[in-house]
């Protein structure tokens, strides 16, 4: 039996009053073993960052532990003061965060960032600070330790500053290591890094490990044992093979049978189907220039060919930076292409203005990412969605009737129309983003993320409703992404996209089962779970 | 889909936005002491006639320098005499100075509301379009740094000069000095908007620029600006009592609060009264629109929102 790290015991976070439920976290028991990795797994909402924050005694001012208890090798924490929290936290148990850019202060090098760390905790000289530090550089495998000590966050690539994060947090040596999220704002390549660093420092270590994440490909990759959180409470926990292969709780086999496969599922769509969309050597150039400095040039788009079919799903797929989405917006019309053609069902589509714009805006229509950004906060979802019909000519009338259709399609209640988009969940506005979309009788519809920033429950459902749609309304769909099991399900073809440029495409069963390109399979090889069947699917 | 999932059965029971906005907005101590005050400064300025006074420029030499309470007799301008209470005494002409203050209230939030609205609808329109339309932005920019470098004090001299004193002389030498503050302000929530989702949304549904300004970006800058304008109103008030006391605001026959305390100012250290009444309904005043404002801005504007305010 290895001695407990951290354990809770019936553990209670409670709300403020107003809030959407009483307690954040009710009656969670768990227990995290010495060397080992436990992964709190649970859709946004379960109260699994609470519990970290809980742990860490970082709670904000207003939300209070109510019930039970904390213990950091057998040390209560509830309890503890201030001044003892203050002590624990960096030497005993220390956290990294998601997004490592808000997390290290902006103004420091990285270097003085550890080094306060150990200024507060240690009583060491400054060169056996200094030396500590670029030792630690060394082991979390960042390159030339002596230049990134004396970097700026902002000189680092996301990767690299969640390295530094893991220095820091590593560096007292402690015993519990609480990771919220700490790979989900990285690249799949990058995060399949970082994950193998910190399964390896841990071994090495034998820290205890706290892993916060909702991805199950990342538990699958990383987790000794899971706990799986749903509102708060614990539904199930056991040891990482067991759970996700055969789970007990009926919830877990949902959540399970929610993550979309890697095995591609769509053959291409006949070649006699026409061309609905191509672009020929689609570029864009983004320059800054200044008075007194050299002008940056980025190509976010270096010639873009693509082609895509009546009724077919392209799926564009890339890492940040690889303008993918550029791509989107340039088809959009959002942005102007600063070279290079889109053809629309066989004609050039030019520089638009007035009436031509109009008439291509209503055949193509995008889905964004975020749905909590993309609905205007002051607007009814109504006066959201029939705002297109109502540019594009249509009565009044005939907008709302057409709105309230919709509402049926995308399986929203018609009495939706009249409320505000803050009284829905980000699922169900995505669905109305839908709505919105379908209202103008498009052609192509871009899908830029459209699901990225959804539980994998809700992206489950709002996958089905784009593909039911698609079929009823023999739809084109461009489907840009960053993951590949979403791509895997939902597209015909797939194009995979590098700095702006094109490395490979064609269909998706040939790109996924045997790429040509060699990014094509680093990308395939770094997808968190690859060759796990999960739930018993595949 | 499985039962677990309860999301599309799931209808929001949040009150809309609005409802909840307005009750927080009621709700806030600020809001309601400030629009209190305010509302009892207005009632007492625009009811003045009936509320005791007399002509506030009645001149009655019988009467000079009396002190706050004290009764006599006041000769009206038909030569017939009635009984008064000089509830805050007279200045050296002999004037009421209960009713001038009273009537001065009229000015004040005259000039404080006029040149709060005015600011806010020319900045407003300059602002949107130097933040919206990109070849503008640069000129209409660097014409409004010229502008705020013109001290205010000295454009309301020059103005005063050029036409003669009155309100909206000193309406318009206040104003000017503003726009650009609610333009800066205007443009750079308008930059920050032109990016959300939602605007790019509706650019993609076909709105046209006008419709995009008027439906989806204004509506989201009114809150950080109603706080502003309360700023604006508070500013105004004071600035256009300091003009009246450096005697380049209205002429001094009008009672303004910065023109009585202009006048008392001469014999403050026998007679303070004449400056104190005065003063202390400036100061309330200025107070009453200043904690509206903060009171708004805790409640309207997300940036300064406390955690969990917002609905996510």
């Amino acid at each position: 039996m290895t001695a407990m790290v951290l354990s809770l015991e019936g553990l209670s976070v409670e709300l403020p009053d107003g809030a959407d439920r009483r307690y954040a976290v009710s009656q969670v028991s768990l227990q995290v073993p010495r060397g080992e990795v436990v992964c709190l797994l649970g859709e946004s909402g379960s109260g699994k960052s609470m519990i970290a924050q809980t742990v860490m005694g970082l709670l904000a001012s207003n939300i209070r532990a109510s019930a039970g208890r904390i213990l950091l090798n057998g040390e209560e924490l509830l309890s503890a003061t201030p001044e003892r929290l203050r002590q624990l936290r960096g030497t005993t148990m220390a956290m990294i965060f998601q997004e490592p850019m808000t997390a290290l202060n902006p103004v420091m090098t990285c270097g003085a960032q550890i080094d306060e760390l150990l200024v507060q905790h240690t009583q060491m000289t400054v060169p056996e600070r200094k030396a500590r530090i670029l030792q630690m550089l060394g082991r979390v495998q960042l390159p030339d330790p002596a230049r990134l000590y004396s970097a700026y966050p902002h000189q680092l690539s996301g990767g690299q500053r969640q390295r530094i994060m893991i220095a820091m947090a590593l560096i007292l040596k402690p015993m519990l290591l609480i990771a919220d999220e700490p790979t989900t704002a990285l690249d799949v390549t990058t995060q399949a890094e970082i994950l193998q660093l910190i399964r390896e420092l841990q071994r090495e270590s034998g820290t205890a490990v706290l892993f916060i994440t909702h991805d199950f490909g990342v538990v699958s990759e990383i987790a000794d044992r899971v706990a799986v959180l749903r509102l708060g409470e614990l539904v199930e926990a056991g040891p990482a093979r067991q759970l996700l292969t055969d789970p007990q709780h009926a919830y877990t086999r949902m959540l399970l049978r929610s993550v979309p496969s890697l095995t591609p599922r769509k053959q291409p769509v006949d070649e006699s189907s026409g061309l609905v969309l191509r672009t020929r050597g689609l570029t864009k150039v983004f320059e800054s220039s200044g008075w007194f400095r050299k002008g940056r040039r980025v190509n976010a788009a270096d010639q873009v060919n693509l082609e895509v079919r009546r009724g077919e799903t392209l799926g564009i797929v890339g890492e940040s930076g690889s303008g993918k989405s550029t791509v989107a917006r340039m088809i959009a019309h959002l942005i102007t292409p600063t070279s290079g053609d889109i053809e629309l069902d066989g004609k050039i589509v030019g520089r638009l203005s007035g009436k031509g714009a109009l008439a291509f805006r209503r055949k193509v229509q995008v889905v964004f990412q975020d749905p909590y950004r993309s609905l205007n906060p002051r607007r009814s979802v109504g006066a959201a969605v029939a705002e297109g019909p109502l540019n594009f000519g249509a009565s009044r009338q005939d907008a709302w009737q057409r709105a309230a259709e919709l509402m049926g399609l995308v399986k929203l209640s018609k009495t939706a129309l009249d409320r505000y988009p803050h009284e829905f969940s980000g699922g169900q506005r995505q669905r109305i983003c839908i709505a919105r979309a379908l209202a103008c009788e498009p052609e192509v519809l871009i899908a830029d993320e459209a699901v990225s920033a959804l539980d994998v429950s809700v992206q489950a459902q709002v996958l089905e409703l784009l593909e039911d749609i698609q079929q009823r309304l023999q739809l084109t769909m461009v489907f840009i992404t960053h993951d590949l099991r979403v791509a895997a399900q939902i597209c015909n073809r797939i194009v995979v996209m590098q700095r702006g440029r094109i490395v490979e495409q064609g269909p998706v069963a040939q790109v996924f089962q045997a790429p040509k390109d060699e990014y094509t399979r680093a990308l395939l090889a770094a997808a968190p779970g690859r060759g796990f069947a999960f739930g018993g699917k595949n | 889909m499985d039962a677990l999932v309860p999301e599309l059965e799931v209808e929001a029971s949040v009150p809309t936005q609005r409802r909840s906005t307005w009750h927080r907005v009621r709700k806030n101590l600020g809001v309601r002491i400030g629009g209190i005050v305010l509302l009892l400064l207005a009632i007492v300025s625009i009811l003045a006639p009936w509320l005791g006074t007399v002509d506030p420029t009645l001149l009655d030499p019988t009467n000079r320098d009396l002190l706050p309470g004290a009764s006599g007799e006041i000769m009206q301008l038909t030569g017939e005499s009635l009984p008064h209470t000089f509830w805050m005494g007279t200045d050296s002409y002999g004037r009421d100075i209960y009713s001038r203050v009273l009537y001065g209230g009229r000015i004040s939030l005259v000039v404080g509301i006029t040149v709060a609205a005015l600011s806010l609808a020319i900045g407003l329109v300059i602002g949107l379009a130097a933040g919206y339309v990109r070849w503008l932005d640069s000129v209409v920019m660097r014409i409004m740094d010229g502008m705020m470098a013109i001290p205010g004090i000295l454009l309301a001299i020059a103005l005063v000069s050029l036409w003669h004193a009155s309100l909206l002389t000193v309406i318009v030498a206040i104003t000017i000095p503003d726009i650009p503050r609610v333009t800066r302000l205007v443009r750079s929530l308008v930059l920050s908007i032109r990016e959300e989702p939602y605007v790019e949304a509706a650019v993609s549904v076909g709105t046209p620029t006008f419709k995009l300004l008027y439906r989806h970006v204004l509506p989201n800058t009114l809150a950080p600006l109603i706080v502003q304008g309360t700023y604006l109103c508070a500013l105004a008030i004071l600035v256009e009592a300091g003009l009246s006391f450096l005697g380049v605001g209205l002429p001094a026959d009008v009672p303004t609060w910065g023109n009585i305390m202009a006048e008392g100012r001469l014999q403050f250290n026998q007679y303070p009264h004449n400056v104190f009444f005065p003063g202390i309904f400036l100061a309330l005043t200025v107070l009453a629109v200043n904690m509206l404002g903060d009171g708004l801005r805790d409640t309207l504007d997300p940036r300064f929102n406390k955690r969990g305010d917002r609905p996510a």
